[in-house]
């Protein structure tokens, strides 16, 4: 198992080495592929995305300041909002119009900014919800309970394991409401596994859990690689995009501007404006900041000397 | 005062004509509201294009009974599906908006006096029931059990309607609990959530509308028959509002609360309605007459609504955790 995990890491950063970090770069093996997506609320355009790929089997970042445009970049590629016009494609196919199930069962599930637990399910219903092609899904099949029970036992035993896995299992027929906000990010997470996605799409999973947590879900986003799918999720904290992220692609108002490894990420200057804006001379590195402090402290004693 | 003869009253109501159709329409209102969250006003347009679609073709064209059900069938799923395609994609407060209007339109279409060959305007249509008491099982002839009694037609319309409701209740009990309305109770609670696991949202709703719909059709062939007549003014808005109230007093959500909701308004109404004409009648209470008795007792209906909605949204049967009320 661990001989894998250094594996998959090291197979996506492998794939990845060669690709030039600027926006829209080419990948050697992209599962997603957008191309001129734009969306415009009136006067605003809140996304306007060029071109960008996902590399297959990566755990990719998408940053950016408040109303960059990555909720309505997610939107857009689920089937959840409309784009004014553009195209993308998953695994070859072409996605622009499809609805939101539909994406779904193609193999592209998401997650939400805003936990969507069903609150008045249990978890169990919760999970079981997520499994595909169900026989008692269709009205006149639920009539007759032995159609559809057998595989509604398999749907149990594979939600089981994923409940054991996100130490849910002991919540298992508790209202999903009675769940914390860190354990409603689990279960939406294990929910969308039952759907058996390739890509997961996670907005913003870390937003309002408890740090207890955190380290906790940064290693089940690890497993979905792991377990050979691609992770594209948002994020805000960038300590955690540094820790976990193969690859970032930044937006800032509404386009893609930067793409890279976190670490050259972190260090270039059109994210730091970007993120930072009115902070134009907030120290960039250690070395900026020792020597901004040495100026305030020279600029203090000769305030100083000139009182005395 | 009589107290014998109010509690006769309002027993007689408890298992009588009423309380079935309210009961019938009551459950399809449940599959909507209770299991799904749509907010169907309409569900008095479902009874009517049920009740007409059978007093139309047997009376007004001759045909035979079993066609009417048929027409009657049909009409409440082509009455959901029009309702259902232009709405279930928007937001919830449209599909209210929408079926309270259609279900107006269906009552003003049929009271029309354009239309007065087909569906006899304002006076309706009679001449349709005769197939269906010919299957009276009943001798005739006056059927008691103690002081409570029915005539042979009377008990051949609970018979039936009754039979109906174990049948709706059945269904309803194997559906919900199955895959199918586990979709329909997510639905209920977050639709992009269901949308994002792959379901078609969309379809679960449309069968959801026709489902309940095709119930209230049930519930409008038995105000129909059970009356030997039909007319639009039947199914007027308050038609609604009461299926609303007996869901609401039984509990949302709830195989049988739209059962006991009947059972339980109707006895009430009753009971309230023949204890305040005896108080009158024997001058227990003068500060009214017989004839203000009725809307007072409607009064007190909405007023019943009210407290329930606030003291108990979740009514006899309901889990308060589960209620799509959850305003407070």
């Amino acid at each position: 198992m661990h001989a894998e995990t250094v594996n998959r890491k090291a197979e996506a950063l492998a794939a990845l080495a060669s690709v030039p970090s600027e926006p829209g770069a080419p990948k050697p093996d992209p599962i997603l592929v957008v191309d001129n997506v734009v969306r415009r609320f009136g006067g605003l355009t809140a996304v306007e995305v060029e071109h960008v790929e996902v590399q297959r089997g990566s755990i990719t970042a998408l940053i950016g300041p408040n109303g960059a445009g990555k909720t309505t970049f997610f939107n857009q590629l689920t089937g959840f909002d409309t784009a004014d016009s553009g195209t993308w494609t998953f695994n070859g196919k072409p996605m622009n119009g499809v609805s939101a199930h539909q994406v779904a069962r193609q193999g592209m599930v998401r997650t939400f900014q805003l936990t969507k637990a069903l609150s008045k399910l249990t978890v169990m219903e919760n999970m079981r919800l997520g499994a595909q092609k169900q026989r008692g899904e269709n009205f006149f099949r639920a009539l007759v309970a032995s159609l559809w029970q057998p595989q509604e036992d398999e749907i149990t035993i594979r939600a089981e394991e994923l409940l054991e896995r996100f130490k849910l299992a002991a919540k298992r027929d508790d209202f999903a409401g009675s769940l914390s906000g860190g354990q409603r990010k689990l279960l939406e997470m294990a929910r969308a596994l039952m759907v058996g996605p390739e890509l997961v799409m996670l907005d913003e999973p870390m937003a309002g859990v408890n740090p207890a947590l955190t380290q906790s879900l940064l290693g089940h986003v690890k497993d979905l690689r792991e377990q050979g799918m691609t992770v594209l999720f948002v994020e805000h904290d960038m300590d955690m995009v540094r820790d976990i992220s193969d690859w970032v692609i930044v937006m800032a108002q509404g386009a893609v501007i930067a793409e890279g490894p976190p670490d050259t990420i972190m260090a270039d200057a059109r994210v730091i404006d970007a993120y930072l804006g009115a902070h134009h001379d907030a120290p960039l590195t250690t070395a900026e900041a020792e020597e901004q402090l040495h100026q305030a402290e020279a600029e203090l004693e000769a305030e100083i000397e000139e009182k005395a | 005062m009589d107290w014998t003869l109010i509690f006769i009253r309002a027993v007689e109501a408890g298992i009588g004509t009423e309380a079935v159709i309210y009961g019938l329409a009551a459950i399809g209102l449940n599959i909507h509201f209770g299991y799904t969250g749509l907010l169907n006003f309409g569900q008095a347009g479902f009874l009517a294009v049920g009740a007409y679609g059978v007093a139309t073709t047997v009376a007004t064209f001759g045909l035979p009974f079993w066609l009417g059900i048929a027409v009657g069938l049909a009409a409440a799923v082509l009455f959901a599906l029009l309702l259902g395609i232009p709405t279930l994609r928007l937001r919830a407060d449209y599909l209210a908006i929408v079926t309270i209007a259609a279900a107006e339109i269906v009552r003003l279409v049929v009271r029309s006096v354009a239309l007065q060959d087909t569906f006899g305007g304002t006076d309706g249509l009679e001449a349709f029931s005769d197939d269906f008491y010919g299957m009276n099982i009943y001798a005739p002839g006056s059927y008691d059990i103690g002081p409570i009694g029915f005539d042979h037609r009377t008990m051949w319309v609970l018979t039936v309607g009754w039979v109906l409701v174990a049948i709706a209740c059945t269904v309803v009990y194997l559906v919900m609990k199955s895959p199918w309305g586990r979709v329909l109770k997510a639905i209920r609670e977050d639709e992009d959530a269901v949308r994002s696991l792959g379901k078609n949202v969309f379809s679960y709703k449309m069968q959801a509308l026709v489902f309940g719909g095709v119930i209230g059709a049930l519930a409008g062939f038995l105000f129909a028959l059970s009356r030997a007549a039909t007319q639009p003014d039947l199914f007027s808005t308050e038609l609604t509002f009461f299926a609303y109230t007996v869901l609401i007093l039984g509990g949302a959500a709830r195989v049988l609360g739209p059962v006991l909701g009947a059972v339980v308004f109707w006895c009430l109404l009753i009971l309230v309605k023949t204890g305040m004409e005896e108080a009158v009648n024997h001058q227990v209470i003068t500060f009214i007459t017989v004839n203000q008795v009725g809307s007072i007792n409607y009064m007190l209906v909405g007023l019943g609504l009210i407290l329930l909605l606030i003291y108990r949204p979740q009514g006899i049967l309901g889990d308060k955790r589960e209620i799509a009320l959850d305003a407070r």
